[in-house]
């Protein structure tokens, strides 16, 4: 790679946009494409190649062109997975940090000053907006998991409704089986379909059975990475096929 | 209240996330060193990293990112040097059944194809 090319695609991942480097196996050559466009390297590119470098680009997904262009290499870039959280709470100091080692750009809303300190969350962007004000500046996308900690219906329902209006890839709710049921009847009330409601992860997180904030933070991680690559719900198995599974 | 501290700690997620590959190879760059770059470009059946998986390496093999579980870190890194010193990149294959030049191979019995080649 030229080094030429490798400043430009950093500054690009600086600005958040999703771009992908294209490389010649044969040659060498590469190109870094930006909106379609090359806009570094030397290497030309068709309008086949280009259109299968876009469909790698949304589809997130690196690898060799289909023939007539399998010696040219697709390295997408896209911007980083974001994870929205509403509740600067205990469980939020724990998911944050490890959402963050898993690629995720954490934003944290809480209205309420005392939760949302700079000290309790660094490396973390903290919002005081109100939830849904928030949600709505923050488009959210394909990309974004929301995760709602408040338990006040306050903050949290019009939190998951602007969640429910958007494309986000995973929407969890945390509180117990009756909370989730009152939420639930609330946001019906409200006009939301069932359809629509079912979208939430409520209780949250898988059933791990851990309990601390760190172990919920866990259990609501490995949901979002199941959710995330629409990997089969996990089942249980009898006993003698676990112990061979193991 | 204990535990409060320790999640809070300012450098708890800072120095945990994994450093990017690409901004190494930028500082050794600047910093006048050599630098080359794997990336897995082709996988069959189980590998340990996906498609896109890249490792940057400098002359005195110091390294950053992956391109397996640590199976063919080493032979990727003898070849980069190569490569870091002549500038032609190179493709590498590994794989289980892989009888050529390389005495390494991936214990889950998949099948990597590593592209390695100069930054300059």
């Amino acid at each position: 790679m030229k080094r030429a090319t490798l400043e430009r695609l950093q500054d690009a991942r600086a600005h958040k946009r999703a771009v992908a480097l294209v490389t010649d196996l044969e040659n060498g050559s590469e190109a870094l494409i930006d909106e379609g466009e090359a806009v570094a390297g030397a290497l030309v590119l068709s309008a086949p190649a280009l259109h299968g470098i876009e469909d790698a680009i949304r589809h997130d997904k690196s690898g060799r062109l289909p023939e007539p262009n399998g010696h040219l290499f697709v390295q997408v870039f896209n911007p980083p997975l974001r994870l929205v959280l509403v509740g600067a709470v205990h469980i939020a100091q724990a998911l944050a940090p490890m959402a963050e080692i898993a690629g995720y750009d954490v934003t944290i809303i809480d209205p309420r000053r005392a939760f949302g300190s700079d000290q309790r969350f660094p490396n973390v962007t903290l919002l005081s907006d109100w939830p849904d004000d928030a949600m709505r500046a923050l488009q959210l996308d394909h990309r974004t998991a929301v995760v709602t900690l408040t338990h006040d219906p306050k903050l949290d329902d019009p939190a998951l409704q602007v969640a429910l209006d958007s494309d986000a890839f995973y929407i969890g709710a945390l509180g117990s089986t009756r909370t989730h049921a009152k939420r639930l009847e609330r946001l019906a009330e409200a006009g939301i379909p069932d359809d629509k409601l079912s979208r939430i992860h409520g209780p949250l997180g898988l059933p791990l059975g851990g309990r601390s904030p760190a172990e919920i933070a866990i259990a609501t991680l490995a949901q979002m990475t199941q959710v995330l690559h629409g990997a089969p719900p996990l089942e249980k198995r009898p006993p003698e096929q676990k112990a061979a599974a193991v | 209240m204990a535990t409060d501290d320790r999640v809070t700690a300012g450098e708890s997620a800072s120095t945990v996330a994994p450093a990017d590959e690409l901004a190494a190879a930028m500082d050794w760059l600047k910093a006048g060193h050599k630098v080359a770059r794997a990336t897995v470009v082709s996988t069959w059946g189980s590998s340990p990293r996906p498609v896109g998986s890249q490792l940057v390496v400098d002359e005195n093999a110091n390294m950053v990112g992956s391109v397996s579980g640590g199976c063919i870190e080493g032979a990727v890194v003898h070849e980069a040097k190569q490569v870091m010193e002549n500038g032609a990149p190179k493709l590498l294959e590994f794989g289980v059944s892989d009888e050529q030049a390389w005495e390494v191979g991936l214990a889950c019995g998949g099948t990597v194809q590593v592209y390695v080649e100069k930054m300059e």
